[in-house]
This record gives structure tokens, C-alpha cells and sequence, in this order.
């Protein structure tokens, strides 16, 4: 009944994105690793302040003059939050296929695989945060403003069954425009697909803790990225279901100053807490400190009743 | 199963057609498929959305509870239903009766017609976005046979939210899709213009649909009797499956979807 949508290792085109790499210039600017850049400087995109690329790593890329939260790519959010060398990665082979044949589409996709070095809009797999268990997924606004095609609906569907499988927790960095138009109603119905495996994850009494990063919006806001038992979020990110264009052209109106930002959500209930990015690996740290205690009496118990029977 | 739709169209005029004025909407098909039909009213948080019309009644002899998205026939009547956008009070509100539904193990049917999730201040701040994800993810694990039948528009989230379903079948005139063809156009190449070229390439018709096995059924339009005895025999057919083949086939219904 499926629609075969997604090249499972296809080797060919792996390796020359490897290649590729090598050759590429960092597109990112704040990515860019060689010494000479670090020195480079690059002007605050709200106080216009020329700050260093190496200021802006230090201080968690978030603007020491006026605050300002630079966009984190997602390998580099894996980095920041999880401890040093832990992160073993799932299914970066999966890669999209065109299979509406959509006018560009490919076009696209060769676009956003170069501006993020990655394969798809989604990072999945395992790693530490303190010493913890965690499986993550962290979705990348390089690769097509992490909309969600098959294979973003894929990754995270595994990395939560895989969870669900082996009683881990899962950590979720979310930022999109919501449902990938470029691949129809395969995009849509991933809304379901994910959202089914976060009930079964849950229902296993499994944890998972979401965080809310800018913008994340559309059918990702309407599913998965709020599904959490704990919904955290960066300050000032938007978090919404329609876009504010969308609703401003519609109402005729111009929008509260304040509309979809993580603080006004948060007031209206949907958030549990706002984190700031330089605390966000200890808090998480705490989060899953107090779930693996209860998680192992839970546990212990159940095999208490096995071994009893 | 499967009906070839009586004529071949243009894929932007099903979307036009289906927003005709002059389409049955929900009330149409609750009135000639159900009867005793009893409308349950208010989600018990906040308030009450007419986009959404919800109740029981008997299918043949078999008590189902329906829930439809009604659009409404005149302007007066399209303003208190709000044209079909359900705020999230309505999402909730068809969220309970199906909860309501699951406790007296009785089938639940859902008619699919709206443009979309109403997008505005209050609906965002109520929650547009958790109610939707809500309904998802609940209706996964909902034990009690679905089935959703896509009547006119099926307008993205908005749409989905109501059709987690057993089954998903659609009218041969209604269409479902991502994205409206024009707001598609106008974020590719801005230009509304090109909404039929987006339509096309959407694959939005039922037919597109069910070559790509996303939906069940295709259902004949107009034959409101024909769809009635198609419901009826479907849900005897899941009421014999037990609870756990039932969420198990549900769940394998979209895990399998794009992979």
C-alpha cells in the first residue's frame, strides 16, 4: 500500500556528498572551523554590533551586546547539549525522493543538502546529557526550513520506537515550517505517523521532553512538538500553528507585538518553561536525573511481579 | 474497492468544485445516512465551535457516534459555523465524544469538509496547534472503530486532526491536501496564478490519493444510500476485530506511509 519514498543507503550519492564536503565552503558563517575565521567579524543581526565568530561560540551563540539568539544548526545543537563524544547517530542514510515528481523539487533538495551538509532536515540517535541515556532528534532550518517530508517523518518515527524498544528517553530540538508541500499528502500523514509512535513511546511510560526552538510552526507545532511531557523553549522563538503572515492577511489587523513568541505562549499554558541557551544542557541534565530514578523502581518493580508469578 | 471517478477532471477544478455552494455538506449526510441523530454540544474547557457538529444516532440499527465539520448552506448560516474553520474548542469538542464513543465501544464516523484549521489570534492562543496534535495522537490509541469520509475540502491539519482513522475514504469530487493550491503557488513561485499548476502536482484528487495508498475507498458522489451500506457493512467488519488487532492495524495503516 505505501509508496516506496526513500533510498535506504544509497551509497552513490552518500559519497558524493562526502566528497562534496570537502571541497564546500562552510555556508554558515558562524560554522566555518579554520583559525582565520574565528577572528572573522560578523555584525548582530538586531543591534548591528560587529562581534567575532569566536565571541559568539563562547557565549552559546547568543549576542553578548543585545541578546540576539543566532539560528543553531542542528549537529551544532547536538554538540552543545549532549557530553563530549557521546552522540552515535541513526539513519543518516535516508535520503528523499521525488516521488510526486514535483516541479523543482530535486532542485531543492540538492540546495538544502548543500546549505546544511546534511541529508535530510532531521538528526536522529543516541547520546549522553550527564552521564544520561537519551535518544534526540534535532531538526535543521538549513535543509528547507526543517519542513517535514517522508523522510524527517521517518527518522523521528524510529528514533521514538527505538526508544519505546529500550525504555529511553527522547529529547526533541524542534524547529520547522511545518508539513514539506513538495511531497503532498506523504508530508501531511507523517503528522500522524509521528504522532502515533509518541502515544506508544508515552504510554510505555517513557519521557519525552521537547524543545521548542524558532520558529517551529505549522503541522510540527501540531503534532510531535506538542506532544511533550515537558515543553521547554528558547526565549523570543516563534511557536505557532498558522504563520503571522497568514493570520494578518486574513483578520486585516496587524498582530500584538508579543503574538506566537515562546513568552506569550507560555502565559497562554502551552509551554512549561522558558530556558535560556547557556543553561539548557543542565537543565535537561536535572529533567532526566529525576525520570531515571522513578524510571528504575518502575522498572524493578515490574520485574519484581514477573519473578513472582 | 476501488471506483474509477466518472470523469476525468481537471485537478484545480476538483478543488474548486469542492468548494462549491451548492455540495451536500455534514448536516446533508447526517440527515439521509442517520437517524435519531442527537447533537452533543461544548468541549467542556472553553466553549462551543459550530464549525464542528457532533452526536449519536443509529446507522441502520448500529449506534455510531458522528462527528462532521459543517460549512453551512447560507451566508447566515456559514458565518455561525464559521465556514467550516473549526477553532480548537471544536477539535476538543469531537475529542470528547470520541473518548465518549471509545467507553461504550461505539464506532465513530467523521465528515471531512474544511478549508483548514481557523487561523486567528484566539484560535492560536486557545491552542490551535495542541488541539490538533491532541486529536492525533488520541485517536491513535482510541479503542473503538473509525472511519472518516472527506465530503468536500480536506483542508491540511485541520482535516487530518478529525481523520486518524481505521479508514479513510473520500467522495470522488473532494480533495485533500498539504496545502491550499494557491497558498502553495504563492510561497513557490508568488503567484496564485500557478494554483492549478500546484494543484496537479499536489495530488490532491481521490484517485491520486488511492494510487498512492493513502486512502481506502473513493466514493460515488450523490449516492447517499450506496456510502450508508458501504459504512455499515465496513464497521460490522472492524467491530469483529479485537481492540489490540484493531490499534495495531491502525498503527501500521500510517506507519507505513512514505516508507
Amino acid at each position: 500500500m505505501g509508496v516506496p519514498n526513500i533510498v535506504d543507503g544509497d551509497t552513490k550519492r552518500c559519497i558524493g556528498m562526502e566528497l562534496k564536503k570537502l571541497f564546500l565552503k562552510a555556508n554558515n558563517e558562524l560554522e566555518n572551523t579554520n583559525g582565520r575565521a574565528k577572528s572573522r567579524k560578523i555584525s548582530c543581526k538586531t543591534c548591528q554590533k560587529k562581534l567575532t565568530v569566536e565571541e559568539i561560540r563562547a557565549n552559546s551563540f547568543v549576542c553578548p551586546a543585545c541578546g540576539y539568539y543566532f539560528p543553531v544548526r542542528a549537529r551544532r545543537r547536538i554538540l552543545m547539549l549532549t557530553d563530549k563524544r557521546s552522540f552515535h547517530e541513526m539513519d543518516r542514510e535516508l535520503v528523499s525522493k521525488n516521488v510526486l515528481e514535483f516541479p523543482e523539487y530535486e532542485e531543492k533538495l540538492q540546495q538544502a543538502m548543500e546549505k546544511s551538509r546534511e541529508n535530510e532536515g532531521v538528526i536522529c540517535g543516541v547520546a549522553t546529557i550527564q552521564g544520561q541515556r537519551v535518544c534526540l532528534f534535532s531538526m535543521d532550518s538549513n535543509f528547507m526550513m526543517g519542513s517535514m517530508g517522508a523522510v524527517v517523518g521517518e527518522k523521528i518515527t524510529r528514533i521514538f520506537e527505538y526508544a519505546t524498544v529500550e525504555h529511553l528517553p527522547v529529547l526533541g530540538i524542534t524547529v520547522s515550517g511545518g508539513a514539506r508541500m513538495q511531497e503532498g499528502m506523504l508530508s501531511l500523514m507523517q503528522m500522524s505517523k509521528v504522532s502515533q509512535a509518541v502515544k506508544r513511546h508515552s504510554k510505555a511510560g517513557n519521557l519525552y521532553v521537547v524543545l521548542l526552538t524558532n520558529p517551529t510552526t505549522g503541522g510540527v507545532d501540531a503534532s510531535f512538538a506538542m506532544l511533550g511531557d515537558i515543553t521547554l523553549a528558547e526565549p523570543g522563538a516563534r511557536v505557532g500553528f498558522a504563520g503571522p503572515r497568514v493570520i494578518e492577511k486574513s483578520l486585516n489587523q496587524a498582530l500584538p507585538k508579543n503574538f506566537q513568541m515562546s513568552e506569550r505562549v507560555l502565559e497562554c499554558g502551552f509551554i512549561d518553561a522558558i530556558v535560556p541557551r547557556n543553561q539548557q544542557k543542565e537543565y535537561l541534565g536535572k529533567i532526566l536525573k529525576l525520570h531515571a530514578r522513578l524510571g528504575e523502581e518502575y522498572r524493578m518493580e515490574e520485574d519484581h511481579v514477573s519473578t513472582g508469578k | 474497492m476501488f471506483r474509477q471517478a466518472s470523469k476525468p477532471q481537471d485537478d484545480y477544478q476538483v478543488v474548486l468544485g469542492a468548494r462549491g455552494e451548492n455540495r451536500s455538506t455534514a448536516k446533508d449526510y447526517i440527515q439521509s445516512m442517520i437517524s435519531d441523530f442527537m447533537e452533543f454540544h461544548g468541549d467542556r474547557y472553553y466553549g462551543e465551535d459550530e464549525a464542528i457538529i457532533a452526536g449519536i444516532g443509529f446507522l441502520g440499527d448500529l449506534p455510531i457516534t458522528v462527528i462532521g465539520i459543517e460549512k453551512g448552506k447560507d451566508t447566515n448560516e456559514r458565518i455561525r459555523h464559521n465556514f467550516g474553520s473549526a477553532h480548537p474548542e471544536g477539535y476538543r469538542k469531537a475529542l470528547r465524544l470520541m473518548k465518549q464513543a471509545e467507553k461504550f465501544h461505539r464506532p465513530v464516523l467523521c465528515l471531512v469538509d474544511t478549508a483548514g484549521a481557523y487561523c486567528g489570534i484566539d484560535a492560536e492562543e486557545r491552542g490551535q496547534g495542541r488541539a490538533i496534535a491532541d486529536n492525533l495522537a488520541e485517536m491513535a490509541d482510541l479503542k473503538t472503530p473509525m472511519i472518516s469520509v472527506v465530503i468536500g475540502e480536506g483542508g491540511s491539519g485541520g482535516a487530518l486532526a478529525l481523520s486518524h482513522t481505521d479508514r479513510i475514504w473520500m467522495m470522488e469530487d473532494a480533495y485533500f491536501s498539504v496545502v491550499s493550491p494557491e497558498s502553495c503557488a504563492n510561497i513557490l513561485w508568488k503567484s496564485t496564478e500557478k494554483a492549478d499548476v500546484a494543484a496537479k502536482a499536489l495530488g490532491l484528487t481521490a484517485n491520486r490519493l488511492y494510487e498512492m495508498g493513502l486512502i481506502e475507498k473513493i466514493c460515488r458522489k450523490g449516492k447517499m444510500k450506496e456510502l450508508s451500506e458501504n459504512l455499515k457493512k465496513e464497521f460490522r467488519l472492524l467491530l469483529a476485530k479485537s481492540v489490540e488487532e484493531l490499534l495495531e492495524e491502525r498503527y501500521q495503516r500510517f506507519r507505513k506511509i512514505g516508507y
